[in-house]
């Protein structure tokens, strides 16, 4: 993303990449998940990674989370990149800092304990400052936090006596609990009733607004990340596709992955446009890709370069950036934009071509 | 996707059904129970819609609404401890609850379909999709071997996959065409009537309208009605011409789907629409529907919905509503009995 924003990153993704050996023993085929992602987070600032399944997005936050470790690039936390962490101390800081909420409420919680059980041990290990007091007091707390009430009786459950919406509160209320500055949030809500998600969605906003965090909101719902996000990622097979903020990504889409994406989501209130290309194509997996746009096979608008380039993230407006050779920075002067773009993206082409 | 005319079995009447009035399917107060060590939970409460010929009825609700049961209950697939304990299920004017299994098999399939919501746990993994396809014709039918490899062919071109994935295993195909797979194979007969269980649920946004298209397409191209369940009320709204609200194993609305997405008159169905952010217009703050469903166990006195409803009022905690007529639409709120007409014009006039 761009240097010239007010606030220093949080942090920042440079290049970064990760490949997965796939088939047997002998083979060296790679699978590209992440290939080049460069993303930023500000302080108290909500991003959403949007894109469908397969297209990296988990990958990504595994990687931020140091569930996974990269092939390649660095990761910049608060300017110092994490691979310069050596002491487990450092890297527990890290990890109590970026904490994770995972997709399924019903399976990421200890059927066996207490929901005070998963809360406590994170204070016990994060904050050792804390007495037995203080530390049933902060539980208390971020538990009505996530908004649920009365907090000691919920505290005093099982899981199973728990709605799925107040389990994944109680996911974010364990990140909570380790004064978190970023929390990345996979799909948090994919797995809940309609009528609960939106409950939890505003949990995530406020959350943001009294708790100062910055959340990292994976998922594919293009709406609910519209709702909360102050700016929007769109990843495809690998790739970052567009970024930029929200209402500006939404309102003009330029790749045109993005601009399907949006056709796609349903909503009763706009008429149904059946003429939409409905795409029937399916996100390739990038085993051992060869350079060249992704989106190509599905692209309505490939051109003969976007079969042998790498499109890298061109600046198209304001904080707004496409990975598209066709895309155009202004629509009054797209032919000749078009044309003279070209050549810069030649040639920076092979820097991304072998990742 | 082809769009060569698919010859539909001889021994099926396009128009005069048996049933009379071009209704295909009449559920009647029905009413299903699981029974259970705390006793005996009502999963689907006296539910009564009618299915026409070549109609798309959408069935929304929460999970544990009782959505899935009403589906296996109308395909007359439930399994102990849920059994239908009332009502009445008539397809082409006859009652299924009453058939045996053996005048069952001679329907299923051939006349009504399921399309199960899983298509990874539906599909057999280590068969390959011709084979299915050979397994289901087999049960149902006589065919050659020459007829059921074209039947194959054909009804995967239907769907737009390439044949020469009837070799192929589950696995080597992507979520949309495992979906697309399940679809062909309940096609295999051309039914009247295709029950379909969340099929889309699996998908991305991109393959689940796709898909959701493709569905529409053979529907006008083949005629046969569609009963689809769903939690996503905004995936149907494009797709549905008829639209069942469920809540706690009750209806609590249905109508033309314009009208229940246009002037919803349940609260519940209300909250529901209130629920999704829309990607057009203003970003505006929304509320969702605090609380969550009740345990069907102990359901709630009075109206089901009124623990987390926005304008209940005294009697609803006593009195349990039935379906009033509102317009063209059917709701299961006191405030649209025809006792409280003018409390809801107060209500309406308060909320604007």
């Amino acid at each position: 993303m761009t240097d010239a924003t007010v606030a220093p990153p949080l942090i920042e993704a440079r290049d970064l990449t990760r490949h997965f050996k796939v088939g047997g023993t002998w083979s060296r085929k790679r699978l590209h998940a992440v290939d080049n992602v460069n993303l930023s987070i500000r302080p108290r600032e909500i991003v959403a990674l949007a894109g469908e399944s397969g297209s990296g997005k988990s990958t990504v936050a595994r990687l931020l989370a140091q569930v996974y470790r990269p092939t390649g690039g660095d990761i910049l936390y608060q300017g110092r990149s994490l691979a310069s962490l050596h002491t487990r101390r450092q890297r527990l800081q890290y990890r109590s800092d970026v904490p994770m909420v995972f997709q399924d409420p019903f399976s990421s919680l200890n059927p066996a304990y207490r929901v005070s059980h998963g809360i406590m041990r994170g204070l016990k290990l994060h904050r050792r400052e804390l007495n037995h007091a203080q530390r049933l007091e902060e539980a208390q707390r971020v538990v009505t936090a996530v908004g649920l009430h009365p907090a000691a009786d919920i505290l005093d459950r099982y899981p199973y006596e728990l709605s799925g919406g107040q389990r994944q509160r109680i996911g974010f209320a364990q990140a909570l609990a380790y004064r978190p500055k970023l929390i990345l949030a996979d799909e948090p809500v994919s797995m809940l009733d309609v009528s609960i998600r939106i409950g939890l969605l505003n949990v995530m906003v406020k959350l943001r607004e009294e708790e100062n965090v910055s959340i990292l909101y994976i998922t594919h719902d293009i709406a609910s990340a519209r709702y909360v996000s102050d700016r929007l990622i769109v990843m495809y097979a690998g790739h970052v596709v567009e970024g930029g903020p929200t209402e500006t990504v939404l309102r003009n889409p330029k790749h045109p992955y993005t601009q399907l994406l949006l056709s796609a989501v349903p909503d009763p209130q706009a008429p149904l446009r059946v003429d939409v290309e409905t795409g029937k194509g399916e996100p390739p997996r990038v085993v051992d890709p060869t350079p060249g746009c992704r989106f190509r096979w599905r692209c309505p608008l490939a051109m003969d370069e976007c079969f042998t380039v790498t499109p890298l993230p061109r600046t198209l407006g304001p904080d707004h950036e496409a990975a598209c050779h066709v895309a155009t920075a202004d629509p009054a002067e797209a032919v000749a934009a078009a044309a003279s773009d070209a050549p810069a993206t030649v040639d920076s082409g092979p820097k991304s071509a072998d990742a | 996707m082809p769009s060569a005319p698919v010859p539909r079995r001889p021994d099926v009447q396009l128009d005069p059904s048996p049933g009379g009035g071009g209704c295909l399917l009449e559920v009647r107060e029905l009413r299903v129970c699981y029974q259970t060590a705390r006793g005996d939970v009502v999963a689907v409460d006296r539910v009564s819609f009618d299915v026409r010929r070549s109609e798309f009825v959408g069935v929304v609700g929460e999970s544990g609404c009782g959505k899935s049961t009403l589906l296996f209950a109308i395909a007359q697939l439930l399994s102990p401890p849920a059994e239908i304990t009332g009502g009445s299920v008539a397809f082409r004017g006859q009652n299924l609850v009453t058939m045996t299994e053996r005048e069952l098999n001679n329907l299923r399939w051939r006349d009504y379909s399921v399309v199960m919501q899983s298509a990874m746990n539906a599909l057999n993994p280590v068969t390959s999709i011709g084979a299915q396809f050979r397994d289901a014709i087999e049960a149902h039918a006589k065919y050659s071997d020459r007829e059921i490899a074209r039947r194959s062919v054909e009804v995967l071109e239907m769907v737009g996959i390439d044949p020469i994935h009837l070799k192929s295993y589950p696995h080597q195909l992507s979520g949309g065409m495992r979906q697309r797979a399940m679809i062909a194979m309940a096609l295999l007969f051309t039914p009247d009537l295709v029950i379909m269980d969340e099929p889309t649920s699996a998908l991305d946004v991109v393959a689940q309208r796709a898909l959701m298209v493709q569905i529409k397409e053979l529907q006008r191209q083949l005629g046969f009605a569609v009963i689809f369940v769903t939690h996503d009320m905004s995936l149907v709204s494009h797709f549905s011409d008829q639209l069942l609200v469920m809540y706690a194993g009750e209806v609590v609305e249905d109508g033309p789907t314009r009208t229940v997405f246009d002037s919803p008159a349940h609260p519940y169905s209300r909250g529901l629409l209130d629920a999704f952010p829309s990607i057009h217009g203003p970003r505006v703050p929304l509320t969702g529907i605090p609380g969550s469903p009740p345990d069907l166990a102990q359901p709630p006195p009075g109206c089901r919905f009124q623990p987390r409803c926005p304008v209940a009022f005294d009697d609803c905690a006593r009195t349990r509503p039935e379906l009033y007529q509102v317009g063209p639409a059917r709701s299961r709120c006191l405030l649209n009995a025809p006792a409280h007409a003018t409390t809801v014009k107060a209500s309406e006039e308060v909320s604007t």
